[in-house]
C-alpha cells in the first residue's frame, strides 16, 4: 500500500517536473521566427509558403483536407496489403469496412482495432499504414493546440498562424527525435525491433511455439508519445512484448501524460498567464488523483465472487492480492490502476490489462473519464476540451452574478457559446445516440462477451471510446461487424472533428475580437475557485448526461456482484 | 493579390480570389505522400538499423537458444503440465494456453458464471497437485487468466507452494529448489514499480540445469 502510493506520487512529481521542460519546448517552437533546415526541405516538398498567415478557416481547412488525404493513404495502403513486401504470413487486405474503419481509427488518434494486428497485418502495413496514421494524428493535434492557443492570445487579428509550419515543427522537433531516443530505451528493456515476423521454439514440454516479432519498438514509442494506443498485439501493452518490465509500463505512462500536461505550460507561457495554466494543471491532476483512487481502491478489494470461489486476494509480501484476472503479474494491481486512469484520462488507449474484466466499480473509470474527455485529454484535444468547459464556465458564472462574461480578457458572446454547445452536445449524443441504436440493432446480442448489464457497459464503452478517440475496449465485445466498424467509425470522426472543428472557430472569434480590461465585475479565473468550480461544471455536465446509462451498466453491476448474481 | 487575379484563366479562382481553398489540395496530398515516407519508413528502417547494431538480443525477441535450437523467448510464457516443472498462469489464448501467434485474454466479466466456474475449478486442481487443504485460498494469480495469455511470471506466493511438488517429482532437497527460486525472484524497479515475481520459464530451465546428467548450455540472461 504505502509502496503503491510512493509510486502514484513519483509519477505524478515526474509528471510535472517534465510538463514544465516540455511546456517552454513547445512554446518556444510555436513562437520560434526561425525554420529549420528539415522543415525547409518539407516546405519546399509540399510546396507551401511557411510566411503565409492563415485565418481560421484557412487553418481548419488545411487540416481537415490534409488529414483527409493522410486517412486516403492509409485506407489504400490497408487495402493494398496482399501486394505489399514484408508478409511473410500472408495476411490479406482488410475488407472496405473494416479499412475504412481502421483508417478513421489511427487519423482521429482513436486506435478502436477491430482486428488483432499480429495475425491480421503484415510488418508493411504496421509501418506504413499504422505507424505513419499514428504521427499524422498526434501531430495534427499539437498543431492544432497551437493554433488554438495562438488564437487566444492574438488581439483583433484573423492570424491563428501557419498550419504547415506547426505541423512540420512538432514533427521534426518534438516527436520524431523524443519517439527515436525511447524506441531505444525500449529495446533496451526488451521491446523487439525487427523486420522479421516470427520465431518458432520448441518449448521445454516440447511443444511448437509460434513467437510473433516485428517493427514493435519503434510503433510503441509513437504510440504513447502520440496519446493513440492502437497495439502492435492483440492485447497491446498488456502484450509482453509491447511491455516487458515495470520500467517500460512506468515510460508508457510518462510518455502519454507528457504532451497534455505539457500544454497546460506552453498556454499560460503563450498568454503570459502562467498562473492561469496551472490552474487548469490543477484541474486535471485533480481528477486525475480522483479517478485514480477509485480504480485502484476497487481492483484491489478485488471480486467477493472470486474470493468465495477460492482465490486469495489479501496484498502482502509475495503477491500482490486484487482482481487479477485480465492483469500481468509484473505490473500487479498499482501500476494496472495507474495506466488505466492514464490511458482513459490521455484518451490514448493503450491497455497493459484487459478492461472487460475489472470489477464494475474499477470499469467505471475508463468509462467516466472517457465521458468526460478532459482530463488531461489526447495530444492536443484534450486541452481544447477543457477551454471549452472553461468558457461553459465563466458563462454559467457570468449569468449568475448578471455580467457578460469575459475570458482570458476577452468578451464571452452568443457566437462562442453557440459553438461551445455544439461540441459539449456533439459528445454525448454521439456516446448516448449510437449505444442506443446499437441496443435496437437486432444482432447486437451476438457480439456481446458478457451479459446482464456488463453486456450493455460494453456497448456503450465502445461508442464512448469511439467518440473519445480513446480506443480502449472491454475487448470481448466483437465489434467487426459491418454495423459496428460503419457507426464505430462515424463516432469517431464525429468526436473528433465535431469538437476541435468548433472550438477551433470558437478560438479564431476570440482572436478577432479586442482585449477589454479586467473591471470590478470581472470573474478572475487564475484562482483555485475557479478551479473548484470549472471540476464542479466538468463533472455536473459530464455527470447528469450520463449518469443513467452509467446507473445501467457499471451500477447496476457493482450491486449485483455485490449480490452474488452470476450470468450464464 | 487581387491585381494579379484578373491575369488567372480560372474562373473560380477570380470570383472567389480570398477562397479559403486555394491551393490546399496539392500540399495536402504531397503532404501525406511525404509523411508516410518520412515516418511510416525512413523512421521505423532506422531505429531497427540502430536496435539491430546496439541491442540484437532484445531486438530480435530475446530468444533463448540450446543446442536444439530455439526454446522459447525469455519474455513469453510457456505451457507447462508436468510436476517436474512450476506451472505458469492460466492462459485464454485460443486454441491451446499461452499461443504466442493470437494473445488474448479471458475478457470475461466480473459477473460472468464461466469465469466463476473456471476459478472453482483451477482452485481445486491447484490445492490437488500442491497437496493443499481442501478449503485453503490459492494465490489469486494461479486462478486467474492474464491479460495476454503469455504472461511469463508468478507470484512469490504462487512459486513457493509449488516447490514442494517440484522437488519431490525430481527427487530434490526441498532446500535447493527453494533457493534456486530465490535466486530467479525478480524484485521491483526502482524499489517501487511493478510487483516481486518469478519468471517461469527461466526458473524451469535452471532446474534442468541442475541435474548433470543433462549438459545444458541454456539459460536466461
Amino acid at each position: 500500500m504505502e509502496l503503491d502510493i510512493s509510486g502514484f506520487t513519483a509519477v505524478l512529481v515526474t509528471m510535472t517536473g517534465l510538463a514544465i521542460i516540455m511546456g517552454h519546448r513547445l512554446a518556444k517552437l510555436f513562437e520560434d521566427e526561425q525554420h529549420l533546415a528539415p522543415e525547409r526541405l518539407s516546405y519546399r516538398v509540399l510546396g507551401v509558403d511557411p510566411a503565409e498567415r492563415m485565418g481560421c478557416a484557412r487553418y481548419s481547412l488545411a487540416l481537415l483536407l490534409s488529414n483527409a488525404a493522410m486517412m486516403a493513404l492509409g485506407y489504400v495502403l490497408l487495402r493494398l496489403q496482399g501486394w505489399l513486401p514484408l508478409n511473410e504470413p500472408g495476411n490479406t487486405a482488410q475488407a472496405p469496412d473494416l479499412a475504412f474503419n481502421t483508417a478513421a481509427s489511427f487519423i482521429t488518434n482513436t486506435n478502436w482495432q477491430a482486428y488483432a494486428g499480429e495475425s491480421s497485418l503484415s510488418n508493411a502495413t504496421q509501418m506504413t499504414a499504422i505507424t505513419f496514421l499514428m504521427f499524422c494524428s498526434a501531430t495534427t493535434g499539437v498543431a492544432a493546440a497551437g493554433g488554438f492557443i495562438r488564437a487566444l492570445a492574438r488581439t483583433s487579428s484573423q492570424d491563428m498562424g501557419n498550419y504547415w509550419v506547426d505541423f512540420m515543427r512538432v514533427l521534426w522537433r518534438v516527436m520524431l527525435p523524443l519517439c527515436f531516443i525511447m524506441a531505444l530505451i525500449c529495446v533496451w528493456q526488451g521491446i523487439p525491433q525487427t523486420l522479421s515476423s516470427q520465431a518458432v521454439a520448441t518449448t521445454l514440454e516440447g511443444a511448437r511455439q509460434q513467437i510473433m516479432l516485428g517493427p514493435v519498438a519503434s510503433f510503441e514509442t509513437i504510440k504513447h508519445i502520440g496519446t493513440n494506443g492502437g497495439g502492435f498485439f492483440n492485447t497491446n501493452a498488456a502484450h509482453p512484448f509491447e511491455n516487458p518490465t515495470p520500467l517500460t509500463n512506468v515510460l508508457h505512462i510518462l510518455s502519454m501524460l507528457l504532451i497534455p500536461s505539457a500544454l497546460t505550460v506552453t498556454f499560460g507561457l503563450m498568454l503570459a498567464r502562467k498562473k492561469q495554466g496551472w490552474v487548469f494543471f490543477g484541474t486535471f491532476v485533480v481528477m486525475f488523483i480522483g479517478f485514480l483512487v477509485l480504480v485502484y481502491g476497487a481492483e484491489q478489494a478485488g471480486n467477493p465472487l472470486l474470493a468465495r470461489a477460492g482465490a486469495d486476494q489479501q496484498q502482502s509480501a509475495t503477491q500482490s492480492g486484487g482482481n487479477m484476472e485480465g492483469k500481468e503479474l509484473r505490473f500487479g494491481i498499482a501500476d494496472t490502476a495507474l495506466f488505466i486512469t492514464t490511458t482513459t484520462a490521455a484518451t490514448t488507449g493503450s491497455v497493459n490489462a484487459m478492461h472487460d474484466s475489472l470489477t464494475p466499480m474499477g470499469g467505471l473509470v475508463p468509462l467516466a473519464q472517457m465521458m468526460l474527455n478532459c482530463v488531461f485529454g489526447g495530444d492536443g484535444t484534450g486541452f481544447i476540451n477543457l477551454i471549452q468547459y472553461a468558457i461553459l464556465t465563466v458563462f454559467l458564472a457570468g449569468m449568475m452574478i448578471g455580467r457578460t462574461p469575459e475570458f482570458l480578457g476577452k468578451k464571452i458572446e452568443a457566437r462562442e457559446i453557440r459553438l461551445v454547445i455544439l461540441a459539449v452536445l456533439a459528445h454525448p449524443a454521439s456516446i448516448l445516440g449510437f449505444t442506443a441504436l446499437a441496443c435496437l440493432w437486432p444482432d447486437t446480442a451476438a457480439s456481446l462477451n458478457n451479459h446482464g448489464p456488463h453486456g450493455f457497459s460494453e456497448v456503450l464503452y465502445a461508442y464512448a471510446s469511439g467518440t473519445a478517440n480513446n480506443g480502449s475496449a472491454f475487448a470481448g465485445f466483437n465489434a467487426s461487424t459491418p454495423f459496428f466498424n460503419t457507426t464505430i467509425g462515424l463516432a469517431m470522426l464525429i468526436g473528433r472533428y465535431f469538437t476541435l472543428l468548433p472550438m477551433l472557430a470558437a478560438a479564431g472569434s476570440l482572436a478577432a475580437r479586442k482585449t477589454v480590461t479586467a473591471g470590478p465585475g470581472t470573474f478572475p479565473t487564475a484562482t483555485p475557485l475557479f478551479m473548484g468550480l470549472l471540476i464542479f461544471v466538468a463533472l455536473a455536465a459530464g455527470g447528469l448526461t450520463f449518469l443513467p446509462a452509467l446507473t445501467l451498466g457499471p451500477l447496476v453491476e457493482h450491486l449485483q456482484m455485490l449480490g452474488g448474481h452470476l450470468y450464464p | 493579390m487581387r491585381t494579379l487575379n484578373h491575369l488567372n484563366p480560372s474562373p473560380a479562382a477570380t470570383a472567389i480570389p480570398g477562397s479559403p481553398l486555394k491551393g490546399l489540395s496539392g500540399p495536402c496530398v504531397r503532404g501525406a505522400l511525404f509523411v508516410a515516407l518520412l515516418t511510416g519508413m525512413v523512421y521505423p528502417l532506422a531505429i531497427t538499423g540502430v536496435a539491430q547494431l546496439l541491442f540484437a538480443y532484445q531486438a530480435n525477441g530475446s530468444l533463448i537458444a540450446d543446442n536444439q535450437g530455439i526454446v522459447g523467448s525469455g519474455l513469453i510464457g510457456q505451457a507447462f503440465t508436468s510436476p517436474r516443472y512450476f506451472h505458469p498462469r492460466p492462459s485464454a489464448t485460443i486454441p491451446g494456453p499461452y499461443n504466442a501467434g493470437a494473445s488474448a485474454g479471458s475478457n470475461l466479466g466480473p459477473t460472468n458464471q464461466t469465469l466463476i466456474d473456471n476459478v472453482k475449478q483451477r482452485a481445486t486442481a491447484y490445492r490437488q497437485a500442491n497437496g493443499l487443504a481442501v478449503n485453503a485460498l490459492v494465490p489469486v494469480d494461479a486462478v486467474t487468466a492474464s491479460a495476454s495469455g503469455l504472461d511469463p511470471h508468478i507470484s512469490v506466493a504462487n512459486a513457493t507452494l509449488q516447490a514442494a511438488r517440484v522437488a519431490q517429482a525430481r527427487g530434490l532437497a526441498p532446500g535447493s529448489v527453494q533457493q534456486l527460486l530465490v535466486q530467479h525472484t525478480e524484485g521491483r524497479v526502482f524499489g517501487i514499480f511493478g510487483e516481486p515475481r518469478v519468471n517461469v520459464l527461466c526458473l524451469n530451465l535452471a532446474l534442468d540445469a541442475l541435474k548433470p546428467s543433462i549438459p545444458s548450455m541454456t539459460s536466461c540472461p
